[in-house]
């Protein structure tokens, strides 16, 4: 066990932590430390490209696909450098993080072909399509249908929380395409093309004011019939596969993040004197010490190099870092007081606060709710009966 | 950078629970509360036949010279078990000399501490009145004090090793609620004390073995008031279903598995932070002692509250998980105190 870092990983540090730096001072200095994921979008995929053009996109991909085959200890140092370094977060998250290595997991040579070194270069930028209108929670009873006709698949459906589909070129969506099949069975995982007619996108506005989400309707939309991975029907099997990459090394650079969301409420704390508060320092130690396990926490699951079984600690992390930062918006009103209560005001300058106390409600919702995070922990960490199915 | 156990570190911590799961088992644990709140069987056997007594202390005394991540494997496994054994002084206590000692007092002391020999105990108070070798004062609340053969004790700046059957040294035990780990008041009056050279190395020894010890037997607690529970979760059956179906109560022990992740960073994050002597140290035990003594109290209490009636029992062992729990929380500074700790740290000063 060992925390420190050799002297060629430091150096490896310092050379990502340069360039970084003098992207957010030179070309890209319009973008640095925008904090909401759907802000000046367009400059936000130039800056995607860019990065696929550095090969810094991917580096944890095999260089044949435009990664530098970069090892854990690498990424983790990549992905602190960033955050610090006040970089925006990823448009193109969904594509790098869960639709690349899902490829890379179970494509054909040819999918990968098609799409890893595209979405490394930052021109692919992807969305998902699992949760339905009555597919929240019970993900597994999706209605969305899928049938083969003439060389295509034809989709027909509804799919919510498409999370920046409005921006995305390509989206991945679980359809049932197996007449009269009930829960996982008879769903097949396809990559479609968002920009044609059977596709139309319809933002939903959140109770922060933003539109980071959208409902996606597919009427008649096609895809070519070799769009799928994995085969006909084994498309749940795809689906998990690609949720477990959630857990990857992603989560150390949404901590830095996290980082500074608790730096700016600390710096709110010294200059308002809610600092002098010994309540408030208490609950703002609690904050220090959860983010502080966090980051020991994804670094014990990163280098768990035994995927043999399943990583009941793993399972445990996202309600963790949901929690911490529901509390964390909350610590931020209670820190701003009445001033809490401004929002969208020219000159203010605590505006990120207010907005992740409404934004971070969605953090214990999405990707699983707490309590379906703790019946997952219970049933499949800790080995307790499962819930009663009652008939789909 | 590589946040897993080496395989050394998987054989000293399996090797750890074996030793204390087949060993400090309920009923010899109920005989040392029932007694002094020492199996001192088990000791002796721990520190010569298991060896592991010295882990983390120098070879040339009779330690294994390896570091606080391997000490933690080991606290936590007694913990996991509420061993009553005085691992606790071996953590401050031989710590300190090893740390602040002279060559001397090393080598009279920490050979007997590392054999069972001799037990030692530990106690820090604001202050204490020293001169011409004699110290006077009281320092209270010394865990398992009553058995001590030698104790360090400390004020700020300066630490002295005094024998527990030096002349003016009166030793008042306390009934206490956890049996396993019992308490006493150490009155001194005029009595032979030998400063430790090294003070500073001392305070700062006890500080680490202590919050870490403290911590690892924390995290096992824990681990165990929830492996325990999930074991009754399966076999306790309820309206005709295993009562471990029931959401109400398997929420409460994913609530449990949780805490216990984090405290197992806060751990070994602390023990590595310790052993390479990181900057986050001091940050890394105030956070692994506060967490750690919190996550064993919700778990201990929840183990209680699942096991409905016959957790309430003084037959059931869940009460020595509650009251060791309790203990933790308050020895060696409360969680407010380490919080607020940290909260300097990040803040300042309050203004």
């Amino acid at each position: 066990m060992k925390l420190g870092f050799s002297p060629q990983e430091e150096l490896f540090r310092a050379e990502c932590a340069d360039w970084l730096t003098a992207q957010m001072a030179g070309e890209f200095a319009d973008i640095k430390g925008i904090a909401s994921l759907t802000e000046k979008a367009e400059r936000r995929k130039e800056w995607e490209q860019h990065l696929g053009v550095h090969k810094w996109s991917c580096i944890g991909w095999p260089p044949e696909w435009g990664g530098r085959g970069a090892s854990l200890a690498e990424q983790v140092i990549f992905a602190e450098e960033y955050a610090r370094a006040g970089v925006p977060g990823r448009v193109n998250h969904i594509g790098v993080e869960l639709a690349g290595p899902t490829l890379l997991a179970f494509g054909t040579e040819e999918q990968k072909k098609r799409f890893l070194p595209d979405i490394a270069a930052g021109k692919t930028i992807f969305c998902q399509g699992f949760s339905e209108p009555n597919a929240g929670s019970d993900l597994a009873s999706v209605r969305t249908k899928a049938r083969l006709e003439d060389g295509h698949w034809v989709v027909n459906g509804q799919k919510i929380w498409t999370s920046l589909a409005h921006i995305s070129d390509w989206i991945f969506v679980i359809a049932r395409s197996e007449e009269g099949s009930k829960g996982p069975k008879g769903l097949t995982f396809l990559m479609m093309k968002i920009d044609q007619p059977g596709i139309d996108i319809r933002p939903i506005k959140q109770i922060n004011g933003d539109a980071e989400f959208n409902e996606t309707f597919f009427t008649d939309a096609t895809c070519p019939s070799d769009s799928l991975i994995g085969t006909v029907g084994e498309g749940w099997k795809i689906a998990m596969g690609l949720l477990a990459f959630e857990r990857g090394v992603s989560t150390l650079g949404q901590q830095m993040a996290f980082r500074n969301e608790l730096d700016s409420l600390i710096a709110a704390a010294k200059r308002n004197g809610a600092a002098n508060d010994p309540l408030i320092r208490q609950r703002i130690a609690k904050a220090e010490i959860g983010l502080r396990l966090m980051r020991f926490g994804a670094l014990r699951m990163l280098s768990n190099s035994d995927h043999s079984k399943v990583d009941g600690a793993a399972l445990t992390y996202k309600i963790q870092w949901a929690t911490w930062r529901r509390n964390l918006g909350e610590l931020a009103m209670d820190v701003l007081g009445q001033m809490g209560e401004v929002t969208n005001t020219v000159g203010y300058e605590w505006e990120l606060l207010p907005n992740l106390f409404l934004y971070s409600r969605a953090d214990t919702i999405y990707g699983g709710t707490n309590q379906i995070q703790r019946n997952m922990i219970a049933e499949r960490a800790l080995g307790m009966p499962r819930e009663p199915r009652g008939d789909a | 950078m590589e946040f897993a156990f080496t395989e050394e570190q998987q054989m000293i911590g399996e090797t750890a629970f074996a030793f204390f799961a087949e060993n400090a088992t309920s009923e010899r644990t109920r005989r040392a509360m029932a007694g002094n709140g020492i199996d001192r069987a088990l000791w002796s056997s721990f520190c010569t036949e298991l060896g592991l007594a010295g882990i983390a202390l120098p070879e040339t005394y009779g330690g294994a010279g390896l570091g606080m991540i391997e000490f933690a494997l080991v606290a936590e496994a007694a913990g996991a078990q509420v061993a009553a054994l005085p691992l606790l002084g071996l953590a401050t206590a031989a710590r300190a000399i090893a740390a602040g000692g002279s060559d001397n007092q090393k080598s009279k002391w920490l050979p007997k501490l590392l054999s069972g020999e001799a037990i030692a105990g530990f106690a820090g108070m604001p202050k204490a009145d020293y001169a011409d070798g004699k110290l006077n004062g009281t320092f209270d609340l010394v865990a398992h004090g009553a058995i001590a053969d030698v104790f360090v004790f400390v004020v700020p700046g300066k630490a002295w090793i005094v024998c527990a059957d030096a002349p003016g040294v009166s030793v008042l035990p306390y009934t206490t609620m956890d049996q396993t780990r019992p308490l006493a008041k150490v009155v001194l009056e005029n009595a032979p004390a030998e400063a430790l050279s090294d003070p500073e190395s001392a305070i700062g020894a006890v500080h680490s073995g202590g919050w870490i010890c403290l911590a690892a037997e924390a995290l096992g607690g824990a681990q165990s008031a929830l492996d325990r529970t999930i074991a009754y979760a399966k076999e306790r059956v309820q309206f005709g279903r295993a009562i471990g179906s029931f959401q109400a109560y398997k929420h409460r022990l994913a609530d449990m598995m949780i805490e216990i992740e984090q405290a197992r960073s806060a751990v070994y994050w602390a023990a590595c932070a310790v052993d390479e002597g990181s900057g986050d140290a001091a940050i890394a035990l105030h956070a692994a002692k506060s967490f750690c003594a919190d996550t064993f109290f919700m778990c201990a209490s929840n183990m209680i509250q699942l096991h409905g009636g016959i957790g309430f029992t003084w037959d059931h062992d869940a009460h020595l998980f509650f009251k060791r729990a309790r203990s933790v929380q308050t020895m060696l500074g409360n969680g407010n105190f380490h919080r607020e700790q940290v909260a300097t740290m990040v803040l300042g000063e309050i203004a």
